[in-house]
């Protein structure tokens, strides 16, 4: 929960939510972007951006060098699978969120 | 050393063990005392053991285990109410993996579930809301923890559940705030550190001005450090040039990633939801005032200990275990009795023992390796 993992965002799922899809080493969740966007930028503008990733929420936007030497060190110390196996694991549940059309 | 190839840059890592061993040289020639610095974070504690990073320090540098593991010093009694709630039948109790496995006074949250409370793990806040929304008829409680890294996110999910009109959802709140801790671990007599490696991902939150009291009132220099191992080296480097130059300061080696004001967003959510709490209570240190936050009176609804009303539970630590005191670094892992006898990672006594950021979970996992090194 405090290292984070870097992802790539990689669409926009619901603009006036902030909630965007990432990539994260092949898995695809969807995630908050509120804390990475910046006021009248649309969304649309960090597609391709890598961001570092905390429960669900990007928090910060990292450049690719740093994200891939991340990713590299969190497989290496062991962290990775598991991290990447809850978002899968939950993805199930989110994916029924959206599917209400929760309102913003 | 064994492990050295496996930095990305072994030449630097070299470098840096090189230049750490001089500078502590050039420092013990003017001082007797070793030289203590504690990592306040879990993250930093996990890095430490995974590289056998103790094992290359020079004799007279040595590193303590701080407060930073969320999990670690989530008290008993907390685990104890989260149980109470966990077992109202109407109840879909969530939170993170790491936090399940914590003994309360009455066992932990996997083994309530295995007798019989719906207990699930999630990985985000965002998926207890889905929880809520998929099921109506269902109360779906969040267990929320951590430091200021993760209180934005539990929050960001309240404004959107209120938004969406969702009733079925709450937090049991229990988010802790690294500064008033600091504080009260620096106001204790004797505090044995002489620098911090700071928190990388609460000062991506928070930023860099709020650690400038450490240096200012207490004379003691603070490097705020990236999570890999050549991030930890530098950063401890940095300490010790400081600690040599007679100076102390915040300094920002994850300057990559933490802005020095922090992450606006993030802030405004938190100010705008919690309420800090008169006093917190954490496993091993005590109760600590305004060291953790609360959901403000407008998200009562939100509010888990206010919509079931738990016994707000004060639950004393085990018998036999010295958490506080590997906690504040006053003694290691190792020292403590239970350690690897009474206290392992498949059954921690102590909350140390729980989660791989804790430091007698990290030494009990690498010690083979520190031992080979
Ligand atoms: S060995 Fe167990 S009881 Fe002893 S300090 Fe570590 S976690 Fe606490």
């Amino acid at each position: 929960m405090c290292l984070g993992i870097p992802g790539r965002i990689s669409a926009i799922l619901d603009e006036a939510n902030s909630l965007v899809e990432v990539d994260v080493a092949g898995v695809k969740r969807s995630v908050d972007a509120v804390c990475v966007a910046e006021v009248d930028v649309p969304l649309s503008d960090l597609i391709g951006t890598w961001v570092l990733i905390h429960v669900g929420f990007a928090m910060s936007r990292i450049d690719e060098a740093e994200a891939l030497e991340t990713l590299r060190i969190l497989a290496e110390i062991g962290e990775l699978d598991g991290e990447l196996a809850a978002m899968r694991d939950s993805q199930e549940a989110r994916n029924s969120h959206e599917a209400m059309e929760i309102q913003g | 050393m064994r492990f050295i190839d496996e930095f990305r840059d072994p030449a630097l890592a070299e470098k840096l063990f090189t230049e750490i061993a001089q500078t502590a040289k050039r420092i013990g020639a003017v001082r007797e005392r070793p030289v203590t610095i504690m990592e306040v974070c879990g993250g930093h504690t996990h890095t430490i053991f995974r590289y056998a990073l103790e094992s290359r320090m020079p004799d007279n540098v040595q590193f303590a285990h701080g407060p930073g593991c969320p999990v670690c010093v989530l008290p008993r009694g907390r685990v104890d109410d989260a149980i109470t709630i966990a077992r109202r039948p109407e109840v879909i109790f969530t939170t993170f993996g790491d936090a399940m496995r914590v003994p309360g006074a009455e066992g932990s949250l996997i083994q309530a579930r295995a007798a019989g409370a719906d207990v699930r793990m999630v990985y985000s806040p965002l998926d207890a809301l889905a929880l809520a929304v998929a099921n109506p008829d269902r109360e779906v409680v969040f267990f929320a923890l951590g430091f200021e890294t993760t209180t934005p996110s539990t929050a960001l999910t309240v404004l959107r559940a209120a938004r969406s009109g969702v009733r079925n959802f709450s937090l049991l709140c229990h988010h802790i705030t690294i500064i008033p801790t600091l504080r009260a671990l620096l106001e204790q007599p004797d505090f044995p550190i002489d620098g911090f490696i700071g928190p990388g991902h609460v000062s991506m939150v928070i930023g860099t001005k709020p650690f400038h009291f450490i240096p200012e009132e207490f004379g003691l220099p603070l490097v705020v450090a990236g999570f890999e191992p050549l991030d930890v080296l530098q950063s401890l480097l940095m300490v010790l040039r400081q600690i040599e130059m007679g100076r102390a300061c915040v300094e920002n080696q994850y300057s990559r990633v933490v802005p020095p004001d922090g992450n606006k967003a993030a802030m405004a959510a938190v100010a705008q939801v919690y309420e800090t709490r008169p006093q917190c209570e954490w496993r091993g240190l005590g109760t600590i005032a305004e060291s953790g936050v609360r959901l403000a009176e407008p998200w009562a609804a939100f509010d888990a200990e206010r919509r079931f009303e738990p016994a707000a539970r004060h639950t004393p630590d085990p018998e036999g275990c010295r958490c506080n005191e590997v906690l504040v670094g006053r003694i290691r892992p190792w020292d403590c009795a239970a350690f690897g006898t009474t206290c392992r990672p498949d059954a921690p006594l102590g909350a140390l023992m729980v989660s791989s950021e804790g430091a007698c979970a990290a030494y009990y996992q690498y010690q083979g390796m520190k031992g080979a090194a």
